[in-house]
């Protein structure tokens, strides 16, 4: 029989004090994840992303034509239809497109190529071309966040 | 208590030989002086008691010791640039409100609600102008605060953790300044914003490479937190509003009032210790009424006897010298934001358009730096680099122990030896590395198929942290101090936070390409 003379290893007022405070701190704990939990969006306010741009007359071969609401180009060379977005991939400002073709972002200076590859700068990866497809009325959609590969076109 | 004493709590009070009709009429006309003597509880502070008590007995002057060390005063000591900062930061709070008043933060209506501000508003112009120019003033004087409080030691012996409460001030006014430049939701604030959340979002540059962004996305989580969307909009300026006018602000002051506590709590300020004379203790300029209080409740030495060396005798009543001297420096401050206030116009730009950028882009000036590093690799000039550098800058009073007299600049001339050094060499390095980049670019000008990875790890801006943490390493294996080391890395990163401000504001036009002088930019 632990007596007076041989302590319980952890004396129940010990015992008792320790699980106060440590329920303490977890319901703390729990109350700010809750709190955190809140300004992390369920949903996301978009709109959306599929954008009728019109009947394909309107990009004539050889073309680039300026989108500039969508912050896309539209190119139609022998293969077919392309969109290239000017989104810069570095921190999201919008790259200009030189009359060479070639684009260069105001913001840290990053240059892509023609096709859109990165030449300069810092920017971690290439332009981002955007998907292209026919709608049932034959106009042309594009999705500004669908990316496909830089070969894909639309043929027209 | 004596039975006599017992009798006297007892008694009756005296009742008036009046009516109590012609007190009350008496209490009326005495209603003005009684009232100020409830408030103020003492007479007219003449003696050193009645002034240790004027401060001790105001809520906001208690913040202050009853006696102040004459060195606090001095304007070596602090060059009155924590008192500028807190000054600086009530403007902004007064201003800050009044303009709330106004301000609408919605995306259709904030611009012209700053226009309103500026063109129709009452005064408006004027708070809008001092708002701006106090937060400017505002950032850089916390910055020249910290670099003060770095080079006289004083953070040192028990206030290490001072220190860090100053970095996450620091951190703190910053955030308010972010915050604050999106509200305007002009060209500047949008692009700035739109840079800012992609910065968030940048560690995708490291775990791209590595390939685990579909599993672990901290970058995604981080820039969806900010602006509540995918993208800079109504969401965002709502979070950067709520941040702007009441998280940040009322953190800063609950900061900074911990901040000032700590000081009282310190001993007042860090300054270098007096010899202990040898001579019997005398007693202090106030001996006079000394024997009403003992000196333990009331002077910043500890144990009951005030005199510690001559630390009393340097010693003077807070009140009213040094609350003098703290009024003078904030109506200083004040005057200097109503000045600028009243002759320069804050900016705005055009209203914003997610369309085009403006050509150059630039951040504000305490972020040119970032966008020069940014300009290297996102995610190291604007996540790594940044991170390390307040880290290293929270952590020095604890990597640096050395028992060091507090107070004196550099720690004497061989602080200011290296810190002179430390100053020269990056000088010369990073011109030098800055030229060198402009000239010969940098990896992907050379190997056009380089892989990100690289990049993302050397580039000018991980060159030049290693660099100086090479240096500071030698400087402490040199001189065998860690203090001289500590005044080596923070001078490295000092000089070097100026040259590439400098450089970003007047070498970078469009494109951030290179120009000598602003004036050579192309027109178009
Ligand atoms: C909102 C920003 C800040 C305000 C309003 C502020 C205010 C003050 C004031 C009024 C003082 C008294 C001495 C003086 O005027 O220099 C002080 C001292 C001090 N501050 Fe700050 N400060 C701020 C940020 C910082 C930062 C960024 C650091 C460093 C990381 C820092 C570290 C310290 C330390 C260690 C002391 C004690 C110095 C000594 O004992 O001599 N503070 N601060
Ligand atoms: S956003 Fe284009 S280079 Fe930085």
């Amino acid at each position: 029989m632990p007596g007076r003379l041989e302590p319980e290893p952890l004396p129940r007022r010990d015992f008792l004090g320790l699980s106060a405070i440590w329920s303490a701190i977890l319901a703390f704990v729990a109350a700010a994840l809750g709190a955190v939990r809140l300004p992390m969006p369920a949903v996301f306010p978009e709109s959306n992303s599929r954008v009728k741009l019109g009947h394909a007359e309107r990009f004539p071969r050889g073309s680039a034509t300026h989108l500039s609401d969508l912050r896309i180009w539209v190119y139609h060379d022998a293969a077919g239809l392309y969109a290239l977005s000017s989104v810069c991939t570095h921190l999201g400002c919008v790259a200009g497109r030189s009359k060479d073709g070639t684009f260069k972002c105001p913001c840290h200076g990053s240059v892509f190529d023609v096709a859109g590859k990165v030449v300069a700068g810092p920017a971690p990866k290439r332009l981002n071309p955007l998907e292209l497809s026919l709608a049932p009325d034959g106009q042309i959609v594009v999705d500004t966040r669908r990316f496909t590969g830089a070969e894909s076109r639309l043929k027209v | 208590m004596s039975a006599e004493e017992t009798a006297k709590v007892h008694e009756e009070p005296p009742r008036p030989a009046r009516g109590a009709i012609s007190a009350y009429f008496h209490n009326l006309i005495d209603l003005p002086w009684n009232v100020r003597d409830s408030i103020i509880r003492h007479g007219a502070p003449t003696s050193d008691r009645a002034k240790s008590q004027a401060v001790n007995q105001n809520f906001f002057l208690h913040i202050l010791s009853a006696r102040i060390h004459i060195t606090s005063l001095k304007f070596w000591t602090t060059m009155g640039l924590g008192v500028i900062s807190l000054m600086l930061f009530l403007l902004l709070v007064i201003t800050g409100v009044l303009l709330m008043v106004y301000y609408k933060p919605s995306i259709n209506q904030a611009y012209d609600s700053i226009k309103d501000i500026v063109f129709v508003v009452p005064t408006g112009r004027f708070m809008r102008n001092i708002h701006r120019w106090a937060a400017h003033g505002m950032v850089a004087c916390v910055i020249l605060h910290m670099a003060r409080v770095f080079y006289t030691s004083a953070y040192k012996r028990g206030r290490e953790f001072n220190w860090v409460m100053g970095m996450v001030l620091f951190v703190i006014t910053l955030g308010l300044s972010f915050t604050g430049y999106l509200l305007p939701w002009d060209q500047l604030a949008y692009w700035a914003i739109t840079i800012g959340a992609n910065i968030a979002q940048s560690p995708r540059e490291l775990t791209d490479a590595l390939g685990v962004t579909a599993i672990f996305d901290v970058g995604g989580f981080q820039k969806e937190l900010l602006l509540g969307a995918h993208y800079v909009g109504q969401e965002a300026l709502i979070r950067f509003y709520v941040l702007h006018v009441m998280v940040l602000p009322l953190a800063a002051a609950l900061i900074i009032g911990a901040h000032f506590w700590r000081i009282r709590k310190d001993g007042g300020l860090a300054r270098p210790e007096e010899p202990v004379p040898s001579h019997p203790p005398a007693l202090g300029p106030s001996g006079k009424d000394g024997g009403t209080k003992t000196w333990g409740l009331m002077a910043v030495v500890k144990g009951k006897t005030g005199n510690v060396g001559d630390e009393m005798a340097n010693t003077i009543p807070a009140y009213p010298g040094a609350l003098f001297a703290l009024a003078a420096v904030a109506m200083a401050a004040t005057a200097a934001m109503l000045m600028l206030g009243y002759y320069f116009d804050a900016p705005l730009t055009e209203i914003a358009n997610p369309a085009v950028p403006e050509n150059p882009a630039k951040a504000p000036w305490y972020f040119l730096g970032l966008q020069e590093m940014v300009s290297y690799s996102a995610f190291m000039g604007g996540v790594g680099i940044p991170a390390i550098v307040v880290l290293g800058l929270a952590l020095i009073p604890y990597l640096d122990r050395e028992e060091e007299e507090p107070g004196i600049w550099f720690s004497g001339p061989r602080g200011r030896k290296v810190a002179l050094a430390s100053a020269v060499f990056t000088t010369v390095f990073t011109i030098g590395l800055l030229a060198f980049t402009v000239k010969f670019g940098w990896l992907r000008n050379w190997y056009p198929d380089i892989d990100q990875i690289m990049i993302t790890f050397f580039n000018p801006g991980t060159l030049i942290v290693a660099v100086f943490a090479l240096w500071s390493i030698v400087s402490v294996k040199l001189t065998n101090s860690t203090r001289m080391g500590a005044i080596a890395l923070f001078t490295c990163f000092f000089v070097a936070f100026i040259i590439l401000t400098y450089f970003a504001l007047v070498h970078r036009g469009p494109n951030w390409d290179f120009y000598w002088l602003p004036s050579q930019w192309p027109t178009h």
